[in-house]
């Protein structure tokens, strides 16, 4: 199934980003999950894996792609104000794309290590600043359930002043809106097609699984590069 | 009528306080408040607080004659004697409205008097005082009492706490919007949602003496707070936006609307297709969960489109809405999953109410003149 869906993303996306490439503009495609959808199963199930890949971080990319070129169009021929109201798309289908493209890095199967609590330095970071993993897992759940309408909660770190920080985004907002020197280390969709097939309205329960299929070898690499 | 003697010792303005005069009472340590008299029921007791004139130590007496207090003093010092008297502001079970001035003096009040019986705890007038941390909030809309706010009190309330809001259904069953609609949508989306909203805007409000009493109307636009919303207001909204909801959809719904509404439709969007065009477009672009709007604005004194995000509703600007579409992803999930275009001409086709926003807009033009007078020239 993987290798179906996969060859016919090629062959759609190769006339675009050919015709793209020609004018110098780079675009972006749907990148490969490494793992398969229903592998996350129980704590995600397969169908929102494959609706939250197939359907909505494309649609994300697809816009993306769409603005930039008529950014590209705006800005080549001067055109300031249409450059500016474009803004808003880029920041949502763009950050949408980023954010998705995190998440994908952030899960992986519990056969492959997902839940497995951090060793090394983010895990000493965490157990200073929070006390333990799971006074941060209390605080990053209460956070993402606060969260009215649609977001995202991350865990971050703040590479100037080395710090952990528990930050929770609107609708497809990357972190740096919230601050330029965040790296994001972990993050958690909370948009309601993130979970709503599965768990309906009871965001907390999702929450509270998701982190037995959290990815933390990926959050510790990060925070390694971040913080040597 | 009834006597009371009080005993006051100081060295600055003081007040007596004294409980019910119908149970015993000790004699009152005395504290400082300066304020002119105030009458505070709280549940079945009545108390008045009555500021002294002299600072020397003194001996007062106060007898309450129906809704007057008289208070005699004599001063022990010079042997002068004073006596004032003052008209209570009520003497009925509703006790009295105190104005917030008053208010901000009590809550300078160093207050430690007990008497036997009934405690007349500093919590209480403290209670009172938090009013002043919403004190810039418009009042509600017709007087609350004090003794009513704290006959409220959770704590002083009998167990069974019964709602502020409640929790209305559809006009039609759940299965009655199939196939565009699942009943599995809606056991969900008002079942568990609409339900939730509600439960926690009543539990916010069991906590909040100052917010009950306003109208869900009401209290939507002073918990907006012109925009610094506070944290009651997005559940009360939410519990108000779905209730429209429901009542935009009927099954059979769909079709084109009728009679005013369409003409006002065509004078303000050109033509039925284009208002359709621009609502589903305005549905799709939307970032993030949100609701689209047809509303009637009441300055310009036409029909518009308006989108807002999670749950800001046209009524904090204003406006009159008529009708409403659910763009939070929960309203469509389980139904068309992630196809926003396919939700929205559904709704359009066959899911809105255009009786309701018929209805809606007759009501509507009782505040807001749309139509041209016709006055004759010559």
């Amino acid at each position: 199934m993987a290798l179906r869906t996969f060859a016919t993303r090629k062959t759609l996306g190769l006339a675009s980003t050919f015709h793209q490439q020609l004018r110098g503009l780079q675009t972006f495609t749907l990148p490969d999950l490494p793992y398969d959808y229903g592998a996350l199963e129980p704590a995600i199930s397969g169908d929102i894996m494959k609706l939250h890949h197939q359907k909505h971080h494309q649609t994300y990319i697809t816009n993306y792609n769409k603005a930039l070129e008529q950014l590209d169009d705006a800005i080549a021929k001067g055109d300031a104000s249409t450059a500016v109201k474009l803004q808003s798309a880029i920041k949502f289908n763009g950050g949408g794309h980023v954010n998705h493209s995190i998440f994908w890095k952030n899960l992986t199967p519990t056969k492959e290590g997902g839940g497995e609590p951090p060793h090394g330095s983010l895990g000493w970071a965490i157990d200073q600043s929070y006390g333990s993993l799971e006074k941060l897992i209390a605080k990053m759940n209460a956070e993402g359930a606060a969260v009215q309408g649609s977001g995202w909660v991350w865990l971050a770190v703040d590479k100037e002043l080395k710090r952990l920080v528990v930050e929770t985004t609107a609708n497809q907002d990357p972190l740096v809106t919230k601050g330029p020197s965040l790296v994001p280390l972990i993050g958690i969709d909370v948009w309601e097609h993130a979970y709503y097939l599965q768990y309906k309205n009871v965001r907390p329960d999702y929450l509270k699984n998701i982190w037995k299929v959290i990815n933390w070898k990926y959050a510790s690499e990060i925070y390694e590069k971040e913080c040597p | 009528m009834d006597m009371d003697l009080s005993f006051g010792l100081g060295n600055g303005p003081m007040v007596l306080v004294r409980p019910n005069y119908k149970k015993k009472h000790d004699l009152l340590k005395s504290t400082r408040i300066t304020s002119t008299l105030i009458r505070i029921k709280p549940q079945s007791q009545r108390c008045i607080i009555v500021t002294t004139r002299t600072s020397k130590p003194h001996l007062g007496l106060v007898l309450e004659f129906y809704s007057i207090v008289f208070l005699f003093e004599v001063c022990l010092v010079d042997m002068s004697w004073s006596c004032s008297n003052y008209l209570c502001l009520s003497t009925s079970n509703t006790g009295s409205v105190i104005s917030y001035n008053e208010l901000t003096r009590l809550n300078s009040c160093k207050f430690a008097c007990v008497s036997e019986g009934q405690r007349w705890k500093r919590q209480d007038l403290n209670r009172a005082s938090n009013i002043l941390a919403y004190s810039s909030l418009k009042p509600p809309s017709f007087k609350i009492d004090i003794g009513q706010r704290r006959k409220d009190h959770p704590l002083k309330k009998p167990r069974n706490i019964s709602a502020y809001y409640s929790l209305k259904p559809p006009s039609y069953k759940f299965d009655a919007l199939e196939p565009y609609m699942s009943q599995r949508t809606l056991e969900v989306h008002w079942g568990e949602h609409h339900r939730g909203y509600v439960e926690t805007l009543n539990k916010y409000l069991a906590k909040d003496d100052i917010l009950y009493g306003y109208t869900l109307d009401e209290l939507i636009r002073v918990t907006y707070n012109n925009g610094n919303p506070l944290p009651e207001f997005n559940v009360a909204a939410q519990v108000w936006n779905h209730d429209f909801f429901w009542e935009s959809m009927q099954p059979g719904g769909g079709n084109l609307p009728i009679l005013g509404l369409l003409q006002q439709i065509e004078k303000d969007f050109g033509s039925f297709s284009n208002f359709r065009e621009e609502f589903i477009e305005s549905a799709l672009t939307l970032f993030g969960s949100g609701w689209v709007w047809l509303v009637l604005k009441r300055n310009e004194k036409r029909l518009a489109i308006a989108t807002t995000t999670n749950a800001v509703t046209p009524l904090v600007w204003d406006d009159i809405p008529l009708l409403s579409l659910d763009m939070w992803e929960h309203a469509y999930y389980l139904d068309y999953k992630n196809d926003k275009a396919w939700y929205a001409n559904v709704f359009m086709d066959h899911l809105v109410s255009w009786n309701a926003a018929l209805a809606r807009m007759a009501r509507a033009q009782a505040f807001v003149n749309l139509g041209e007078p016709k006055i004759p020239v010559a």
